[in-house]
């Protein structure tokens, strides 16, 4: 089976169902805003949703985890090994899915992270297609993450009555097998599904000036762009845009003692660089100084650096990093105003 | 969907990148006021395996972690050597410790100094400050295989000759023939009777055929942009000047961020670098010469 469907109504009879086998992360709403939480009420779950404000990323990439255990004296360290139980993510979003897509690219490159690796392994994603814009933040369209593009278990994508539930793998085939009410789709939802595309095509349209190997082009000739010193003096380096990001996993590494003082544990937590000192080295010398400098340095890691490493964008279009600043600087119109400097130049030549 | 193959993680996760290997201090003293220097032995006796110019993550349970340079050669067998300086409350607890004491190593880390491109060529060696102790692995390095090098040559900076690292081991080297080695200070003092000037001063004395020289530069930032000033003077070739940075780095796998040079993890892409490679930054490596 590679398409099937479910009924609006089941959805619900579904979650509990999949309850039973495993933990579920879910959207809810929280104020004005949405969060992923574990599902305990099926009515909180919310399908029509913003990103929400932290990426799903919390569950494969935690705040803070532990790398390890120590004993001081004498010297002893634990496993750093934890068996984690498999959890559903529940309709995520396809941008969202494309940030996972990014993190598996990192944490496999040699030398590997068995932490991540260790999580990911335990995960089961159940995408869910969005068909018309969030807000006017998302560059998703740009980006090329409003359609699926794998990376997911089961894709849910809404036909009016019923949502097709594409099958990608076989977790997600296990998650569907021998569900009552999930049924093969007919030859009429397939046609509903054409349809739906069809209509999604004229809902999104790129939202940067110009296209993606063209912004990339831009990146790469206008380092030292004015752009930069005026993102640099709107910034007020608090660190929300890379807590926020999909696919921002820098990270610090601490210890805790125990009140002991002879044993403890050592953990890793995010990090942003856009901290005063996250380049700064015990001697004094701070090797990205500026916000301008560390502000540039965000959007080469999406736009520029990824590329050339791995092929591919590190930005997903979610647009929670232009949601979230404080001092209002957005990414569409960052990019936009490279893509038009990189016009003009082209334009003198 | 990726594939993970579950027995091969859970190997993994036996032997946890994260996870530091036990190091037995065996020998530790003060080279100077502010510079200890250790002798450390891994646990079971295994060999670090490093090349010249790597450098470890060194645990202290509950103070941290922080990259330090390996000053001992692979050719020393049974044990590795390390210099540190009291900067940070890390390295200060560091301090206090002595022989028997343990510590958390993890590595080797990183590219070292490319000593089979070497092969062959002069060598000439400019270390100013600390530099030194990452260049003290290749110097040994070269002179248990003397033999596969040219000529070489050793310019040694300090601002002022306490600060010298390595004493005796310097005044051996000074005895041997078969290495040319040159100090200078910043500040003398009354004792002093080498040079006195900065380091870039005794480049231009030193005979070279640039073609047939590898320079290996180690020391801070800022004297970095003036010694390959004067070495390019020299006509040494850009893929023939190597340079050994430092960065704040906090897991050595390329993974942190913190030691990123543009799009380049320094941790593992360096900490040594061809200047070839270096001049391609745009902006944010400040060790370029302007």
């Amino acid at each position: 089976m590679k398409y099937a469907s479910i009924k609006k109504e089941d959805l619900g009879k579904w979650l509990e169902h999949m309850k039973k086998k495993a933990r579920v992360y879910v959207p809810k709403k929280k104020e004005n805003q949405f969060i992923f939480r574990p599902l305990h009420d099926v009515s909180e779950v919310c399908l029509k949703y913003i990103p929400t404000i932290l990426p799903p990323k919390k569950y494969y990439f935690p705040q803070k985890e532990k790398l390890l255990n120590f004993e001081i004296e004498p010297f002893k360290t634990s496993k750093a090994f934890k068996e984690f139980e498999e959890y559903i993510l529940f309709a995520v979003h396809t941008c969202d899915i494309a940030g996972i897509q990014c993190m598996d690219i990192v944490f496999r490159e040699t030398p590997e992270d068995p932490n991540y690796l260790n999580r990911k392994d335990k995960m089961t994603i159940i995408g869910i297609e969005c068909l018309e814009y969030c807000d006017k933040y998302a560059s998703c369209a740009s980006m090329g993450n409003h359609e699926p593009r794998g990376g997911y278990d089961l894709m849910m994508i809404d036909i009016g009555e019923k949502f097709i539930l594409h099958i990608n793998s076989e977790k997600g085939e296990g998650l569907v097998r021998g569900v009552a009410y999930i049924k093969e789709a007919s030859e009429a939802e397939m046609a509903s599904l054409e349809r739906v595309r069809e209509a999604k095509k004229k809902v999104f349209k790129e939202e940067f000036a110009a296209p993606l190997p063209k912004i990339y082009e831009a990146f790469d000739k206008l380092f030292g762009s004015k752009v930069w010193d005026e993102v640099g003096k709107k910034c007020i380096a608090c660190g929300n845009c890379t807590a926020v990001c999909p696919t921002c996993y820098c990270f610090d590494v601490y210890d805790d003692l125990d009140l002991s003082l002879d044993s403890g544990t050592r953990y890793r937590i995010w990090n942003s660089c856009q901290m005063d000192d996250f380049a700064k080295v015990v001697g004094g010398e701070d090797f990205r100084k500026g916000r301008d400098a560390r502000q540039r340095h965000r959007y080469y890691r999406k736009f520029k650096y990824p590329v050339d490493k791995f092929n591919r964008y590190f930005c997903t279009g979610c647009g929670r990093c232009t949601r979230t600043c404080m001092s209002g600087i957005s990414l569409i119109d960052t990019v936009n105003a490279l893509a038009t400097e990189m016009a003009w130049a082209e334009k003198a030549h | 969907m990726i594939n993970i193959n579950r027995e091969l993680l859970l190997e993994k996760m036996k032997t946890s990148p994260y996870k530091p290997m036990k190091g037995k201090i065996i020998e530790a003293r003060m080279l100077t006021e502010k510079e200890k220097f250790f002798k450390i032995e891994l646990e079971d006796k295994i060999e670090l395996g490093h090349e010249p110019g790597q450098f470890v993550m060194v645990s202290v349970f509950g103070f941290g972690e922080a990259p330090i340079s390996v000053c001992s050669s692979p050719t020393d067998r049974g044990y590795f050597e390390m210099t540190v300086r009291a900067v940070g409350s890390l390295t200060n607890k560091l301090h206090t410790l002595g022989k028997g004491d343990v510590v958390g190593i993890r590595g080797p880390f990183g590219n070292g100094f490319p000593i089979d491109a070497m092969f062959g060529y002069d060598i000439l060696i400019v270390a100013g400050g600390l530099g030194i102790v990452p260049l003290r692995s290749l110097i040994r390095y070269i002179m248990d295989n003397r033999s596969d090098f040219g000529k070489v040559d050793i310019l040694l900076g300090c601002k002022t000759p306490q600060e010298f690292l390595f004493k005796e081991e310097t005044k051996d080297w000074m005895k041997r023939f078969e290495i040319k080695l040159n100090c200078t200070v910043d500040r003398a003092d009354p004792e002093w009777q080498g040079n006195v000037g900065l380091i870039t001063t005794l480049i231009p004395g030193v005979d070279l055929n640039p073609t047939r020289t590898y320079a290996v530069v180690v020391g801070p930032p800022i004297m970095y942009k003036f010694v390959i000033v004067k070495l390019l003077e020299k006509k040494i070739p850009d893929h023939q000047l190597i340079l050994d940075l430092e960065r704040r780095m906090k897991c050595g796998l390329g993974k942190c961020g913190h030691c990123q040079i543009e799009g380049v993890y320094v941790c593992q892409k360096g900490p040594v670098f061809r200047y070839s490679e270096l001049k391609k930054f745009k902006g944010e490596c400040h060790e370029k010469a302007v």
